[in-house]
C-alpha cells in the first residue's frame, strides 16, 4: 500500500480543493466574512421557553405557530440578519431570538407579549374633555363618532363630549384592572366614571376576558372606552396588511382578512353595529386590555374582509396590521436569558479573541520550528492551511446554513489549534521513532505513517464524538463551541492525510533531508544513532 | 529544546527509563490527596456559581477608571433604583460589574437607564443579561446527560478499538480530571458560567484523547509478548509510556500555550468573559489530563491486566528467565527498581543491538 501512494497527487487534489473553496468562497454572494454572532458584534440574544400549565403537553403545531409569530415580529422590528430558531422540542423546547446591532431596551417585552386580542363593540366613549359631564351612564353618553368614515383617531374629533367627573365614589379595588364585569350592571357604570387613565395602571396592560365588559382606555391614555363582551378574538383574524388605499385617496389603512369562522362573526357583529348610533357603531381593538384603535363601521361587512381606515400614518397603519395579524401567541412564554451587549463590546471581544487566537498561534509555531526544525516548517504550513480552510468554511457555511462565529466559537477554535498540532507531532515523533530504529528517512516517514494515521484517526474520533455529543445535546453557547470544534477536528483529518503527509512524503525523498543536516529535524545522529547503525535497514 | 531531543532519544531506547508503572502507589497516593482535597472543598465551600445558574441579572458599565468610588457609586444608583445589588465588582480595571436578583424587564430597563445617567455613558454600552431561574437548571441538566451519553459511547468505542480493560481505565482518569478541575474551581472560588461547563466538557474529550494515544502505544508495545519472556506487561507499558512522554510533553505544550494566550490576553484585554472562564477551565483540565493519562490510566490499566492468567504467566516466566541470569537479552528490569535509571555508559558507547521492533513481534 504504501509502495503505491503517490504524495504528488493528494498534493494536487489538496490544493485544487483549496482553489475550489476559494472560489465557492469569494465568486458568488457579497458576503466575503464569516457571519459574526452577537457577541462578536454586539446585539440582543433572548432564550424564551414555552410557560404550560402542569400536565399539559406543547404540541409541535402550537411551538411552529408561536414561532412563527415571534419571527413575524422580529422581523417587524426590520433589523437585518435577525433570527428565530427552535432548539429541543415539545414542554423543553427553546425558542432562541437574535437581534444584531443595537436595540431597543424594549425589544424583549414585545417579543414575550402573549397579547390576547379581542373585538368589542363600544358602548360608551370618554373624551376626557375638561367639562363636567352631565350624564354618567356610559350607554347615555352622547359622543359623536369622529368621522363618518371609520376613523380611530381621536384627534380627528372636533366635537366637544360630555364627560363623567371622576367624582363618583368607587371602591379603589374596583379600578385595579381588568375592570370587568359579568353583566354590565351595577356599579358598572360608576366605575367607568371614576376611572381616570392618567392615574390608572390599566395601560400596563391586563388580562382581558372576553366573554366579560370591560371598562378600559386608548393606549394614549386619551380616551375611556365602555366596552361590550366581544365579538371576535384574535385568532379569528387570518391577515391584516398596512397599505394605501387603491384610488389613492386618503390616508393609510389596514386590510383585514378573517378566517372562516371569523368572517361569520364580524359579519353578525357588523350587521348590528351598523344599525347602531355613534358611538355604540364602533368596535375596539383591545390588545392585552389596552384599545389599540376604535374604528367605527359604516356598513354590515359579509364577506370576510374589511378595511379599517382613518387617518393613519404609515408606522401606525403597519403597527395597527401586526397586531391585528401577530397578536395573539398560542402559549405563554418565559424569558429564561437575555443578553444585551453593545456593538462596542461586542467589537472588542472580537479583538481580543483575535488577539488570543493570534498570540497562541506564534507560540505554537514558534515551539514546533525551534523542535521539529524542517519538519517544523511543514507543520507551520499545515496549521496555516487548516486556518486558511477553517476560515473558506466559516464563511461558505455563514451563507449556506447560516452559521455564526460566535466568542464560544472563536475559543472553539483556539483549542482546536492544540488538536491539530498534535496529528503532526504524532506524525513527527513516530517517523523519528523509525530512525531511532535505524530506518533510512524514506522507509521511516512511510512506516511512521502507517503508524500514526491509526493514532490519528482513533484519537480524532474521541475529539469528534466529544463536539457530536455536545451539540446535539446543548443549547445557545455551547454549541457554536461545539461546532467549530468538530468542524475543525475534520479539517485537521483531511490536512494531515492530504497535504502534511504528502510534503513529509516529498521532503523524505530530497537530498537535503536525507543529508543528516542538523536543521532537518530528523538527523539520525540526533535521533542517537550512529552512521554505522543508520545503515542497518 | 536539542536536550528535549536527546531526552527522547534516550527514552525511547530506555537508556533513560522513568518507572512510571512501578511506583503507582506514589502517584495513586497524589491523586487520592488532590481527589479528597476536592471533593471536602466542594463540599464545604461549593461551587462559586454564575447568574446563569443562579437566575439574575447582570449589567456591565463601562467607565474611565473602576475604583471603590466608582463601585460605591454604583451601589447607590442600584439602591436609589430600589434594587438589591447582591455584588458589585471590578472588571478588567475599566468595567463595574453590578448582579442582581432576579429583575423584570421593565426594572431591568430602568436600572441600566440610571446607571447610563449616573455614569454619564451611553445606554447601548451597558452590558445587560438578564437570566430566568430555571435557565441553569437546563444548562446543567443537559450538561449531565450530554456527560452520560459521552461516556456511554466513549466506553463501547474503547472497548471495541481497544479493549475493556483499557475503556475502564481511561474513564477512571476522565473522572479523576473532572473531580480535580472541579475541585479547583471550589477551591479557587472562581465563578461557574455555562462557558466554564463547556470548559469542563472540552476536558473530557481532550482528556480520552491524550489517553488514547498513550493507550495506542501501549498496545502496540503489548502486542505478542505473550508469546516470549522478555517483559511483563507493566514493563512494556512502561516502556510506551516512556517512549511517548516526548510527545506528551510537545502536545500539552502546543495545546496549552493557545489556551495560554487566551487567559492572558481575556484578562488583560477583556476582564472577565466567556474567553476566559473556558480557558481556565481548560488550562487546568488539560494540565490533570496530561498527568493522569501518564501517572493514572495506564499504571490502573497495568494492575488490571497483570491480573489476568497469562500476564501471570508471562511475568513467572520472565521471572525465572532473570533469575537463570540470560539478563543480557532481557529488556532492563526497570520495574524492579526506582529511580530513573541512567545507563553508566552514554548512549554512544552502547552495544549495537536489534532494534527493538525486530526483537519482539509487532
Amino acid at each position: 500500500m504504501a509502495q503505491h501512494y503517490r504524495p504528488g497527487r493528494s498534493l494536487l487534489i489538496f490544493i485544487v480543493g483549496i482553489i475550489g473553496l476559494l472560489v465557492w468562497t469569494f465568486l458568488p454572494g457579497d458576503r466575503h466574512t464569516p457571519r459574526l454572532g452577537l457577541d462578536l458584534r454586539g446585539g440582543t440574544q433572548v432564550i424564551l421557553s414555552p410557560s404550560l400549565p402542569a400536565g399539559q403537553t406543547l404540541s409541535q403545531d402550537q411551538l411552529n405557530q408561536t414561532v412563527s409569530i415571534i419571527r413575524q415580529r422580529v422581523d417587524g422590528f426590520g433589523v437585518a440578519e435577525s433570527e428565530v430558531t427552535i432548539q429541543g422540542s415539545g414542554n423543553g423546547a427553546k425558542i432562541i431570538v437574535t437581534i444584531p446591532g443595537e436595540t431597543s431596551r424594549t425589544v424583549v417585552d414585545q417579543l414575550k407579549t402573549t397579547a390576547q386580542l379581542n373585538f368589542r363593540p363600544v358602548l360608551a366613549i370618554d373624551y376626557g374633555s375638561p367639562k363636567p359631564s352631565a350624564s354618567p351612564k356610559p350607554s347615555a353618553s352622547g359622543s359623536a363618532s369622529p368621522t363618518a368614515s371609520a376613523s380611530a383617531s381621536p384627534s380627528a374629533s372636533a366635537s366637544p363630549t360630555p364627560s363623567p367627573k371622576p367624582s363618583v365614589s368607587v371602591a379603589p379595588e374596583l379600578l385595579i384592572p381588568p375592570i370587568q364585569s359579568k353583566d354590565g350592571s351595577g356599579d358598572f357604570a360608576d366605575r367607568f366614571s371614576a376611572l381616570d387613565c392618567a392615574k390608572s395602571d390599566i395601560l400596563k396592560g391586563s388580562n382581558d376576558i372576553p366573554a366579560q365588559y370591560l371598562i378600559t382606555c386608548q393606549k394614549d391614555a386619551s380616551v375611556k372606552y365602555a366596552l361590550a363582551p366581544a365579538d371576535l378574538v384574535g385568532t379569528d383574524i387570518a391577515s391584516a396588511t398596512a397599505g394605501l388605499p387603491q384610488q389613492g385617496a386618503g390616508g393609510w389603512q389596514v386590510d383585514l382578512k378573517m378566517t372562516t369562522e371569523g368572517a361569520k362573526k364580524f359579519a353578525d357583529s357588523t350587521t348590528k353595529l351598523s344599525k347602531l348610533k355613534a358611538p355604540n357603531n364602533q368596535f375596539a381593538i383591545i390588545l392585552d386590555g389596552v384599545v389599540i384603535s376604535a374604528p367605527a363601521v359604516n356598513e354590515a361587512i359579509i364577506g370576510g374582509s374589511a378595511i379599517i381606515s382613518g387617518s393613519f400614518t404609515a408606522d401606525e397603519a403597519r403597527a395597527l396590521a401586526q397586531v391585528l395579524k401577530y397578536g395573539a401567541l398560542p402559549i405563554g412564554l418565559n424569558v429564561d436569558e437575555v443578553q444585551q451587549i453593545s456593538p462596542t463590546l461586542g467589537n472588542d471581544q472580537l479583538k481580543a479573541g483575535l488577539i488570543a487566537g493570534g498570540f497562541g498561534l506564534l507560540l505554537v509555531v514558534i515551539y514546533l520550528l525551534l523542535y521539529y526544525r524542517a519538519l517544523g516548517v511543514i507543520a507551520v504550513a499545515s496549521l496555516a492551511s487548516a486556518a486558511a480552510i477553517t476560515y473558506l468554511l466559516f464563511v461558505i457555511l455563514g451563507r449556506g446554513i447560516g452559521f455564526t462565529l460566535t466568542l464560544s466559537g472563536v475559543a472553539g477554535a483556539i483549542v482546536a489549534i492544540g488538536i491539530t498540532a498534535d496529528s503532526f507531532i504524532i506524525y513527527f515523533e513516530r517517523i523519528r521513532d523509525e530512525i531511532r530504529e535505524g530506518k533510512r528517512l524514506r522507509a521511516a516517514v512511510e512506516q511512521g505513517w502507517s503508524r500514526a494515521r491509526r493514532t490519528i484517526l482513533a484519537a480524532d474520533f474521541v475529539s469528534l464524538l466529544s463536539a457530536a455529543i455536545l451539540y446535539y445535546l446543548s443549547v445557545g453557547s455551547v454549541r457554536g463551541f461545539a461546532f467549530t470544534l468538530g468542524l475543525i477536528t475534520f479539517v485537521d483529518i483531511a490536512v494531515a492525510f492530504m497535504f502534511t503527509r504528502s510534503l513529509v512524503t516529498r521532503l523524505g525523498n530530497s537530498h537535503w533531508m536525507n543529508s543528516g543536516s542538523a536543521w532537518t529535524g530528523v538527523s539520525p545522529t540526533r535521533l542517537g544513532v550512529k552512521a554505522s547503525t543508520s545503515e542497518v535497514n | 529544546m536539542a536536550s528535549l531531543s536527546q531526552l527522547g532519544n534516550s527514552l525511547y531506547r530506555g537508556d533513560v527509563s522513568y518507572n512510571i508503572v512501578g511506583r503507582r502507589k506514589a502517584w495513586y497516593l497524589v491523586s487520592a490527596i488532590l481527589i479528597v482535597l476536592s471533593i471536602a472543598t466542594l463540599g464545604v465551600r461549593g461551587l462559586n456559581l454564575g447568574i446563569e445558574f443562579k437566575g439574575g441579572a447582570e449589567f456591565s458599565v463601562p467607565v474611565e477608571v473602576a475604583n471603590d468610588q466608582s463601585v460605591t457609586k454604583a451601589r447607590e444608583t442600584v439602591i436609589a433604583a430600589g434594587e438589591s445589588p447582591s455584588s458589585v465588582t471590578i472588571v478588567g480595571g475599566n468595567k463595574i460589574r453590578i448582579q442582581t436578583p432576579a429583575l423584570a424587564t421593565e426594572a431591568s430597563n430602568a436600572l441600566s437607564a440610571a446607571l447610563a445617567k449616573s455614569f454619564a455613558v451611553d445606554e447601548a454600552n451597558i452590558k445587560v443579561q438578564l437570566v430566568g431561574p430555571s435557565w441553569g437548571d437546563e444548562v446543567t441538566k443537559n450538561a449531565l446527560r450530554a456527560l452520560l451519553v459521552f461516556l456511554i459511547l466513549v466506553a463501547i468505542f474503547l472497548s471495541i478499538y481497544f479493549e475493556w480493560q483499557m475503556a475502564v481505565a481511561g474513564l477512571i482518569a476522565l473522572a479523576h480530571d473532572v473531580l480535580i478541575t472541579v475541585g479547583v474551581y471550589a477551591l479557587s472560588g472562581f465563578e461557574v458560567t455555562p462557558a466554564s461547563v463547556i470548559g469542563f466538557l472540552t476536558i473530557l474529550g481532550y482528556s480520552l484523547y491524550d489517553t488514547v494515544v498513550v493507550f495506542d502505544k501501549v498496545k502496540e508495545n503489548t502486542h505478542g509478548i505473550h508469546g516470549g519472556s522478555r517483559a511483563t506487561y507493566s514493563e512494556s507499558a512502561n516502556l510506551a509510556l516512556n517512549q511517548t512522554l516526548v510527545r506528551s510533553i510537545n502536545t500539552s505544550a502546543v495545546a496549552l500555550l493557545p489556551v495560554l494566550s487566551i487567559l492572558v490576553v481575556g484578562v488583560s484585554l477583556l476582564g472577565v468573559g466567556t474567553l476566559n472562564d473556558l480557558a481556565l477551565a481548560l488550562f487546568v483540565g488539560m494540565l490533570v489530563g496530561t498527568y493522569s493519562s501518564i501517572f493514572v490510566a495506564t499504571p490502573f490499566l497495568c494492575q488490571m491486566k497483570e491480573r489476568t492468567a497469562e500476564n501471570i504467566a508471562l511475568a513467572k516466566r520472565v521471572h525465572a528467565r532473570r533469575k537463570t541470569g540470560d539478563a543480557s537479552e532481557a529488556i532492563k528490569p526497570v520495574v524492579a527498581i526506582g529511580a530513573p535509571i541512567v545507563s553508566s555508559a552514554g548512549p554512544r558507547q552502547q552495544q549495537v543491538k536489534k532494534p527493538r521492533s525486530r526483537r519482539s513481534g509487532k
